[in-house]
């Protein structure tokens, strides 16, 4: 086993007084990758928003250690400062704000927090410019607001572009391959696979098997009414395309 | 409790320090208003005959007028007998603070977070110092190169005395002295302001603003400012400063003048930040000014640019009366109120030419207690065939005891008219504010990048250095409205 970066044990989380996340164990270790699978409903996008703190869950039981640190007592920015990136299933519009504007801002906080000297424009440009050819992007990109008037399509691209600038130890994908055609998903699982590397885990939010064919787990777990129900290699992923989630559902109960 | 009693001397201090600067100099009149002070106003600056008759005869009609209540702000009523309505120019203030060390540490942050230049500081802190930097030369430069593409830009009591065919042609032509209660006011007292003319044909070689960024700290509470543009003439003005100015008078009630001739352009901008009060809404500036500008010839255009994020109280309306065919009104507008200020601010565009097109663009933010209202009227007259105007109001709040209003008024009385008028109001997302900070903005950093975003439409019309610091002067104002 390698070294572990995240570890989350018994973690209870809900909003309001409706629990969705019922006793999580989960651990993934540097330069591996996980896929996290489960029906509508299992609990996958709160899980994804409680590792990066979005506001609005109640986590009353449980512990996740990040990097030898305690996540929960972190505030969301710091978090990703510390190299935790949620690329999200529905990114938000910030109109009036150019695209550019945010992605050297992202960068250079995260720069200034690890001690490096902040990026000029001109050097940004150089580097996005590199990152926008990858996944197929046009440099009036950058000049956009914020996801203002993108495509469902453009949105999650967006989203890996960041991830591709911000380089993440830990990058947590929700659901990114949702509403892509083929040919974008080869696009951004390309993406993705360029930043795998031993220094950096990756974590798949994912309904379908289909992105899982691009891009290869070390594990897939599976997700169901809140618990992690079964794990096991890439093969598992082929089990549940094939099968669906009905057998796990009657051998959890 | 024997710690309370050094807490209860500083308060005693603290009092003193605020309420006794009350000492006339010799040449403060004493508080109070009749015709008498008026005669003195205008024999001090000596003024010809006409203009004192003509301040008369405004404070006959201020005299006759009901003070406004319909804005949407609450205050109590204001004694117009206790405010002294002169002071000498070189009337020294014997409570302003000798250097930079006596002036309000909080006040010193402000500017450093603002950038606001070093040897700006202390002028604008209101340090008693007759030069605080060399600002003669400056302005003399300026002027030099002004005077060789023929503008005149110097104050209005020396346009009265000097150029007195263009004031008595022009002054109170647009509002005037009877127009409504605080400009009948400052028709009757005001004591300086600016003056502009800019010359057939002449584009007005640069923006009239660094001058004024230099010289605006003591303009007093009733300014005058008229601006013309000849023929052809264009010219873009910018009054006031991102920077907090230290001011005394609670009243501030100026009157500001354009009038655009045939194929002329004036770009008029203002960043205001006058005292707001503290951050339980005591203290702080009255700002009720009446601006218009007359879009008076053929082709002519008038643009106004507002950013308004100081004053407790705020009522203001810079307008456009489009009497040219063919001329363009233009508002553009960024209001933030928190703590407990108010804004009741708008425009109003009159279309009276053929042709006559505007735009109004307003964006109202509204956080703490800050109350926001737009208020605008799009009047089209009878002859005002094929005008156009084009509105639209946005308002933002953040968090949830404050209040954002829009009192849009319409009047179409000529069947080709067209108007459109568009309006929302949005809260700052939670969502936003989230996927910022998921991005590793601080929560501050992405309220900053949100309402910059909101007010970028009208920032773009700034002239550039200060869209800069007009966005730097919003992340001030708004610190810690989140959170």
């Amino acid at each position: 086993m390698n070294d572990t970066l995240l570890s989350i044990r018994n973690l209870h989380a809900g909003v309001d007084d409706k629990p969705i996340l019922r006793g999580i164990d989960f651990d993934i270790g540097r330069g591996e990758v996980h896929a996290i699978m489960g029906p509508n409903g299992s609990g996958k996008s709160t899980l994804s928003h409680v590792l990066a703190g979005r506001p609005g869950y109640t986590i009353s039981e449980g512990s996740i250690t990040y990097d030898g640190k305690d996540l929960l007592e972190m505030e969301v920015e710091d978090r990703a400062r510390a190299g935790l990136f949620l690329a999200l299933q529905y990114p938000v519009e910030i109109p009036g704000v150019n695209n550019v504007y945010l992605l050297k801002a992202g960068l250079n906080a995260l720069r200034k927090h690890r001690g490096e000297p902040e990026v000029d424009a001109y050097e940004f440009l150089k580097l996005a410019r590199e990152k926008l050819k990858a996944l197929d992007l046009d440099d009036s990109f950058l000049n956009r607001g914020v996801n203002e008037g993108f495509s469902g399509g453009e949105k999650k691209r967006n989203e890996i572009l960041q991830m591709l600038l911000f380089e993440p130890q830990l990058a947590l994908l929700d659901e990114t391959d949702s509403g892509l055609d083929i040919d974008a998903m080869k696009i951004v699982a390309d993406g993705v696979n360029s930043l795998r590397g031993a220094e950096r885990s990756i974590i798949l939010v994912t309904h379908y098997q289909r992105l899982l064919d691009y891009i290869k787990p070390d594990v897939v777990h599976v997700l169901m009414n809140g618990r992690f129900v079964k794990s096991g290699d890439a093969s598992l992923a082929k089990m549940l395309e094939e099968r669906g989630y009905d057998w796990l559902r009657a051998e959890a109960a | 409790m024997a710690t309370r009693e050094p807490e209860v001397s500083d308060f005693i201090e603290q009092r003193y320090q605020h309420g006794f600067y009350t000492d006339i100099e010799s040449d403060t009149v004493p508080p109070g208003l009749d015709e008498d002070v008026i005669r003195l106003i205008s024999d001090r600056k000596g003024e010809p005959e006409w203009m004192c008759e003509w301040r008369l005869e405004a404070y006959r009609r201020w005299c006759e007028k009901p003070e406004p209540t319909w804005a949407h702000v609450h205050y109590p009523p204001i004694d117009f007998q206790a405010i002294s309505y002169y002071s000498a120019p070189g009337a020294k203030n014997k409570n302003a603070p000798k250097s930079l060390d006596e002036v309000d540490p909080k006040l010193l942050e402000t500017y450093e977070k603002l950038g606001i230049p070093l040897h700006e500081r202390a002028a604008l802190a209101g340090v008693a110092v007759d030069a605080v930097f060399d600002s003669v030369s400056v302005a003399t430069t300026f002027k030099e190169k002004l005077a060789e593409a023929g503008v005149i830009f110097c104050p209005i009591s020396e346009a009265i005395r000097e150029h007195p065919e263009l004031v008595r042609k022009y002054l109170g032509s647009v509002v005037p002295p009877g127009d409504n209660f605080y400009a009948s006011l400052n028709s009757a007292v005001f004591t300086d302001g600016s003056f502009v003319y800019v010359p057939k044909g002449v584009r007005c070689p640069m923006e009239l603003s660094t001058y004024f960024r230099i010289n605006a700290a003591n303009t007093g509470q009733f300014e005058r400012t008229l601006i013309i543009a000849d023929e052809g003439a264009y010219v873009s003005y910018l009054e006031g400063c991102t920077a907090p100015m230290r001011d005394e008078n609670q009243l501030h009630a100026a009157v500001v003048e354009l009038v655009a001739l045939e194929d002329a352009e004036i770009k008029y901008s203002t960043v205001q930040n006058w005292y707001p009060g503290d951050e339980n809404g005591k203290g702080g500036i009255y700002n009720f000014v009446t601006k218009r500008g007359e879009c008076r010839g053929d082709n002519s255009h008038i643009s106004w640019t507002q950013v308004e994020t100081g004053s407790a109280i705020t009522m203001k309306y810079p307008s456009c009366v489009l009497r040219g065919d063919n001329s363009v009104g233009e508002f553009y507008s960024v209001a933030v109120t928190n703590n407990y200020q108010q804004a009741d601010t708008g425009t109003k565009m009159i279309h009276i030419g053929k042709n006559t097109r505007s735009t109004i663009i307003s964006k109202g933010i509204s956080a703490g207690h800050g109350q926001n209202s737009y208020r605008g009227l799009v009047d089209i007259a009878k002859g005002a065939n094929n005008a156009r105007n084009y509105t639209q109001c946005d308002s933002l709040l953040m968090g949830d005891t404050c209040g954002a209003h829009t009192f849009p008024y319409i009047e179409a009385r000529n069947p080709t008219a067209r108007v459109e008028h568009e309006a929302s109001t949005s809260r700052i997302g939670e969502d936003q504010l989230f996927y910022l900070r998921s991005r590793g903005l601080s929560e501050e950093d992405a309220v900053n990048l949100v309402v910059n975003g909101f007010c970028k439409t009208v920032f773009q019309q700034l002239p550039m250095e200060f869209a800069v610091e007009a966005g730097r002067l919003l992340s001030v104002t708004l610190e810690g409205a989140i959170g």
